[in-house]
């Protein structure tokens, strides 16, 4: 099986689905010209032209309305954000009409479209440019949101997305586009809203999604070595959410770790651990542990911005809290 | 706080209990676990025991009468307790009962309202106060929640426990609060529970459906005796300590010194004193006390390996092993040299009271500078101990029996016979050293006058 990287993982996805239907395509600052600010786009503009893919303006509240607009007279935008930082700016118009526009016309519109983009810290970006973002979207009915964590599951959830008829915001990470990973030549979807198990363990249940999963799988290693066996739960779509497959987990391990690059209050990740406490509950041997990012703007030293997140010796030290280890 | 007695379902299919008789009585004392009165369900006779300690305050429902479960039969509480508002709130819960079915001839609780009041309470008689040893002695234990076993488990009357290890333990039949907890601030894991093999909670039965222990029924579907089961037990923390510390005793070269002691003087005189002091000191108190005179006289018994050195110690600090439902540990009561028996035996009940319940801290368990094993109440005639480190000599005391015995002149006379073997670390203890301890302990334990002079 070839190994692709993240980034070229969907730019797959995004030539297939362009290949495929003719009302898809793609706007957004410097996907054009430039091939897009993290080269997602490269080659597109030659392949597809100008007509299916469109450089805007700085103005993310106007592009974001274009391609919601865009969405209800029938086309299938793909709106891509150069991060998810400055894609606040539009959050009005996701928020108020994409997620909502299918249910007040009562069904007369349908939404297929696709906010996509970085989201979470990088590195050196300092407090405005270094957000993980995923409770904006994942808070509200009426989007779904995905959270792909490796070039498989990036380019077939992509594709999902593009075809969905509902609005969904895809997670993508800056510091994750240069990942590789196996991704088969032949076509494939990965379907919203299922979960996927991508270390198996009796130990413990390790639930994350997106960037973390590499801190996680690194724990995972670290663990195996202390003859813990811990099994990570890749989320991958944050809303629809796949709760069986983690309570499956827990009630097999009965510990849980929730691991999530968000800050903890109010978060996706909070939000599972709850789902977990509260249908898991005479499965738990230890309380649910959340390791998230630390609840402060990120720090522009570099030590602190590292500190400050998700890291393998955090999801260690949960990781023996729940097994009551003191080693 | 008074402890409400309720009804409780004592078969899985029982709704309604018959009291055929009260083992107790009003003013009586009563410690968790002691037989509160016979209940007659739908299938059989069955015993109910006290869940708490206390004094038998007040029985609502005399022999013969029957009450639903949930319904109270009786309080529990201190001597003198006000329990008006407990009474109230009981008559309150049965009063819409009452009107809705027609009341049971034969039940003879008071009936419902506001009569079971002040006037029935204070006609209660006074209760005996409790002996003031009998009180150190057993620390209450955490008092129950007034649904006992069936009741959702809070903070307040329960341990801290995983909800996961209260399932266990409820699928296991077990009492959570008997299983001692290894997690922060002592919560109960599932390792506690699956470790755990004492017996389930008195009084306990399991849920309708559940794989009932103890219950009549099953009896007919599964085997009078179980069979072998292959399985693996995890290693519970006191189970790695005991070999763990066995491992290291192990590098002490042992010998072993047996002798044969006649008891008959020391089990007269211990009858004679328990016979007046109305206080049964236990067997064991005397050999600690008089294996700790003996020692006084043969100090180098008392002592520890330390390669350069030999630590002698300046108190004889006995541990006595008890056995647990998972393994054994040693309370150790410190100085018998200078406390009397009836001082070491108070503080050893209060020792074994709290090792069998979990409690034991490690200051409490660790540094004997000398052991005592005895199984004698096995039937084991005499036995060798291994040595129980920091101390270098251990005393395994077998069954005290009688036996013929020929006397000096010829006579055959019958005795009650001890045998006990000291197993000594030869790198502190040598051969005749060891004797010379034996002896005497052996001369004091014929003689107990000997240990005065």
């Amino acid at each position: 099986m070839p190994i692709i990287t993240y980034r070229e993982a969907l730019n797959a996805a995004l030539d297939e689905e362009m290949t495929r239907d003719d009302k898809v395509f793609l706007m957004g600052e410097e996907v054009g010209e430039y091939d897009g600010a993290y080269k997602v786009s490269k080659g597109l503009l030659d392949k597809f032209g100008p007509r299916r893919v469109l450089d805007t303006p700085i103005t993310e509240l106007g592009f974001t309305g274009l391609g919601v607009g865009a969405a209800m007279a029938g086309l299938r935008p793909v709106v891509e954000w150069m991060t998810h930082n400055f894609a606040l700016l539009a959050l009005d118009q996701v928020v108020n009409n994409a997620a909502k526009m299918r249910y007040m016309s009562g069904g007369q519109f349908t939404m297929p479209i696709v906010f996509r983009g970085p989201n979470g810290p990088a590195e050196y970006l300092a407090a405005q440019h270094s957000q993980a973002l995923q409770s904006y979207y994942a808070h509200i009915p009426g989007l779904k949101v995905v959270a792909p964590a490796t070039p498989y599951d990036a380019k077939g959830l992509l594709k999902s997305a593009i075809r969905d008829n509902n609005p969904v915001v895809v997670l993508e990470g800056e510091l994750m586009y240069a990942w590789k990973g196996e991704v088969p030549e032949e076509e494939y979807l990965v379907p919203i809203g299922k979960a996927d198990v991508k270390r198996e363990g009796k130990d413990v249940s390790i639930i994350t999604y997106s960037k973390p999963l590499k801190v996680v799988q690194e724990a995972a290693e670290t663990l195996a070595g202390l003859g813990i066996e811990a099994e990570i739960v890749d989320l991958r779509s944050l809303r629809p959410l796949d709760e069986e497959t983690v309570y499956a987990s827990v009630r097999k391990t009965n510990r849980a770790v929730v691991v999530d690059e968000s800050w903890p209050v109010a978060s996706v990740g909070s939000h599972v651990a709850w789902l977990i406490s509260r249908n898991c509950f005479d499965m738990l041997d230890a309380p649910v542990e959340l390791v998230a990012s630390e609840d402060v703007p990120m720090p522009y030293n570099h030590r602190l911005e590292l500190a400050a997140q998700p890291s393998a010796a955090k999801v260690v030290a949960a990781v023996k809290k729940v097994l009551y280890r003191e080693d | 706080m008074a402890e409400k007695i309720l009804m409780i379902a004592l078969s899985p299919t029982m709704e309604e209990g018959t009291i055929s008789a009260w083992k107790v009585k009003e003013g009586d004392e009563v410690k968790n676990g002691a037989l509160l009165c016979e209940v007659e369900t739908d299938k059989a006779v069955m015993e109910y025991e006290s869940p708490v300690n206390g004094t038998v305050l007040k029985i609502l429902l005399e022999a013969g009468g029957s009450a639903k479960i949930g319904e109270l039969i009786a309080v529990v509480g201190k001597p003198g307790e006000n329990i008006d508002a407990l009474l109230k709130e009981a008559a309150a819960a049965a009063a819409p009962a009452a009107a809705a079915t027609p009341p049971t001839p034969d039940r003879a609780a008071p009936p419902a309202g506001p009569t079971v009041g002040t006037a029935a309470v204070s006609s209660a008689p006074p209760a005996a106060p409790a002996g003031p040893a009998a009180l150190e002695r057993a620390a209450p234990p955490p008092p129950a929640a007034a649904t006992a076993w069936e009741g959702p488990l809070g903070y307040g009357s329960y341990p801290r426990s995983s909800p996961l290890a209260r399932k266990l333990a409820r699928d296991r039949g077990l009492d959570i609060r008997s299983i001692p907890g290894t997690g922060p601030e002592g919560r109960v894991v599932r390792r506690d529970v699956e470790g755990f093999t004492g017996r389930p909670a008195p009084g306990y039965h399991a849920p309708a459906g559940a794989a009932a222990p103890e219950v009549p029924a099953a009896e007919a579907r599964a085997p009078a005796v179980p069979g072998l089961q292959s399985q693996e037990i995890p290693v519970t923390g006191m189970r790695a300590a005991i070999a763990r510390r066995l491992g290291e005793s192990a590098a002490a070269p042992h010998f072993f010194l047996r002798a044969q002691v006649e008891m008959d003087s020391l089990m007269d005189a211990r009858a004679a004193v328990n016979a007046s002091a109305g206080e049964k000191l236990s067997l064991n108190a005397f050999f600690m006390k008089l294996a700790a005179e003996a020692i006084k006289r043969h100090p180098r018994i008392n002592s520890t390996w330390k390669e350069k050195t030999i630590q002698i110690h300046g108190t004889v600090d006995i541990g006595l092993a008890v056995a647990l439902p998972d393994g054994l540990i040693t309370p150790v009561v410190r100085d018998c040299g200078g406390k009397t028996v009836s001082r070491i035996d108070a503080e050893l009940a209060v020792l074994i009271d709290r090792a069998r319940r979990g409690g034991l801290k490690p200051e409490e368990y660790s540094g004997a500078t000398f052991s005592i094993s005895n199984l004698g109440n096995y039937g084991i005639e005499e036995f060798t101990a291994i040595i129980n480190p920091p101390g270098s000599a251990i005393l395994a005391l077998g069954e005290t029996r009688r036996e013929p015995v020929l006397g000096e002149d010829d006579e055959l006379k019958v005795r009650r016979i001890m045998r006990m073997t000291l197993t000594c670390d030869h790198r502190t203890i040598d051969g005749a050293v060891g004797a010379a301890f034996l002896r005497d302990l052996k001369l004091m334990l014929q003689e107990p006058l000997r240990a005065l002079v």
